[in-house]
């Protein structure tokens, strides 16, 4: 007696097949549509803003005509911040992580601080603006300046930084922390000298990923007021600045059609930025990270 | 004699710096945690920042605006100079429109990059997309609001005539490709995670990878890829600056998706770039609508964190 009729099977088979193929590439054209739209995006920018690519828009201040309109002040800018933001965020980052790691006891205080660095991640930026304008811009006073900027966007890339040092620190393996305290080295020596030397590339892979999305982060610095126009560089940590994406924000909204050309040129920049920022990431990945 | 009493001797003034070594060493043995614990409660410092600051100048708000006008009103007119009108259900309705449309559009594509990427997908394949799928995430939003303003919504002027050049559904549609590199790859995660001996199984009885991936891997990643979902929602609801650039500064309390709309992140931005001074009621109303908007996205971010801890599948 035969349990399968062979006909039928066949019979089905022709369709489940062609069903299978067809949504196969249903699927893969879904996935196309993400990729195209990454390429109609850089596209479009570099084809529109790249006429605007030039020396003098390196070296030129922000102005009302559109020819004469440079990014100086706001590359520079970004820097400045990124001066403040990289040891800041990397410090307390890497701290938490450490704590977290390594001397966290399994309590309700601990998995409290776990959970809460979670939701910390999930707080839209907009918001983080709000307590950077409260806290740090009119209670300490600091002003509109690169300090307050750079501690209201430490505080946005702490849970990203966190996470990553946490895995960072995770990965070095159990072995190697053991034959540290076999040698007789005492808990903060094996941190110090054996775990984060280790664990080091992947912290900077994290956190250089982590920086650069604070570079392009807009909305906090629009809720604490960074000025667009500014016609001086900064030259102390309590200087007025504008930064890269609050210039291509300006540009953008004003209705000048040259002014689109403008924002276009400076998102190349800020991509450039970017990229340039990511490239060192992954290189020290590459590089540096050991497999064990 | 003498010579070994001297070792002695000299051992025991060894044994002394030593201990006074110790001593030091023990003092940054027990200090470093406690360092590292204080460096580690500054997120939570943040956290209450956060909470407090918008908790105290929201009942600063409220007391100048009555609360039920708050959350019933269904119009957001804080600059008309004669009755300025604080109801802040406009401001959601803009958010919930382009919530919507940026879901309709990253669900289905994000879902079919995932099952591409995890079941049809060869490595080598794999090794190439993914990479892109994280550029896409890494743009910064204020490019995406760009692109919105400039690129979408004039193709889509073209299609529908009536669209204005501030609407809904532009900027609906750019934090949809925003946010699907996100659920892309959450969902992959889930759906990688799945054992492999379940789905050969499946292919052993004589399913086809379709069936495979539909009905047995959808179902068994269900609790990832509704996660996935849930937080992509919840970051579409805080998304700032594609909104304020393409989607326009018109509060309304409607369906209309073609026509200039608010939300509650734009909402903040006009006024902050605005020059409403320190003190006044508007100035107060950002509070207010932000503590809103961190309720949402709390609400979201809790509900995704049920979702994958009650239904999580372990193999």
């Amino acid at each position: 007696m035969r349990h399968i009729d062979h006909k039928n099977v066949v019979k089905r088979m022709g369709s489940r097949m062609i069903l299978n193929k067809t949504f196969k590439a249903i699927f893969f054209m879904a996935t196309l549509f993400a990729l195209l739209s990454l390429a109609i995006l850089f596209y479009r920018i570099v084809s529109q803003g790249i006429g605007f690519i030039s020396i003098d828009f390196f070296t030129n201040f922000g102005s009302r005509i559109p020819e004469n309109a440079g990014i100086v002040a706001a590359l520079v800018g970004s820097l400045w911040m990124m001066a403040v933001i990289a040891p800041v965020s990397l410090i307390l980052g890497v701290g938490s992580a450490i704590y977290l790691e390594e001397y966290a006891k399994k309590n309700k205080l601990n998995d409290f601080i776990r959970m809460n660095i979670a939701n910390l991640a999930g707080v839209p930026s907009v918001v983080f603006g709000l307590l950077g304008l409260t806290i740090f811009v009119r209670a300490l006073a600091l002003g509109n300046s690169i300090l307050a900027a750079g501690f209201t966007m430490s505080l946005l890339i702490l849970p990203v930084i966190i996470v990553a040092s946490q895995e960072a620190i995770r990965a070095v393996p159990k072995e190697l922390r053991e034959a540290s305290y076999g040698m007789g080295a005492t808990k903060w020596q094996t941190i110090s000298k054996v775990v984060l030397p280790s664990a080091i590339p992947g912290i900077l892979t994290g956190g250089i990923l982590a920086l650069s999305r604070a570079i392009g982060e807009t909305a906090p610095l629009v809720v604490i007021g960074i000025p667009v126009i500014i016609q001086f560089l900064p030259d102390n940590l309590l200087s007025q600045f504008t930064a890269l994406p609050m210039q291509i924000f300006d540009w953008a909204k004003r209705p000048q059609e040259a002014f689109q050309s403008v924002a276009a040129a400076g998102i190349i920049v800020l991509m450039m930025f970017l990229l340039i920022m990511n490239s060192i990431a992954v290189v020290i990945r590459n590089k540096f990270q050991k497999r064990y | 004699m003498a010579t070994s009493e001297q070792t002695e001797k000299l051992s025991i003034q060894q044994m002394i710096e030593e201990q006074r070594g110790k001593k030091a060493k023990k003092r940054i043995e027990k200090s470093i945690p406690i360092i590292l614990f204080l460096i580690a409660s500054i997120s939570v410092l943040t956290t209450f920042g956060i909470v407090f600051t918008l908790i105290f100048e929201t009942i600063e708000f409220f007391q100048r605006v009555p609360f039920l006008d708050f959350i019933f009103g269904k119009e957001w007119l804080p600059f008309s100079n004669k009755e300025p009108l604080f109801g802040i259900l406009p401001l959601i309705a803009g958010t919930l429109k382009v919530t919507a449309i940026a879901v309709v559009v990253a669900v289905p594509f994000g879902l079919a990059s995932a099952v591409y990427l995890s079941e049809y997908a060869s490595d080598n394949t794999r090794r190439i997309i993914k990479p892109i799928l994280e550029v896409l995430a890494g743009v910064p939003t204020i490019v995406y609001g760009f692109f919105a303003l400039t690129f979408v919504t004039p193709l889509l002027q073209q299609f529908i005539p009536d669209l204005k050049i501030f609407n809904a559904l532009s900027p609906g549609i750019v934090v949809g490709i925003m946010i699907l590199p996100m659920i892309a790859s959450l969902s992959e995660d889930a759906m990688t995670s799945v054992p492999n001996s379940i789905r050969d199984g499946a292919l052993a009885l004589g399913a086809t990878k379709l069936e495979v991936a539909v009905k047995v891997v959808l179902p068994a990643a269900l609790s990832g890829i509704m996660a996935s979902i849930v937080l992509a929602v919840s970051r579409a609801i805080g998304e700032t600056m594609i909104v304020s650039l393409a989607g326009g500064s018109t509060p309304r309390f409607d369906l209309d998706m073609t026509d200039s709309i608010q939300t509650m992140t734009a909402y903040i931005v006009q006024v902050s770039t605005g020059d409403a001074g320190f003190g006044t009621t508007i100035y107060y109303s950002i509070y207010a609508v932000g503590f809103t908007l961190f309720l949402f996205t709390l609400l979201m971010n809790w509900l995704a964190h049920a979702i994958s801890k009650r239904f999580r599948e372990e193999y």
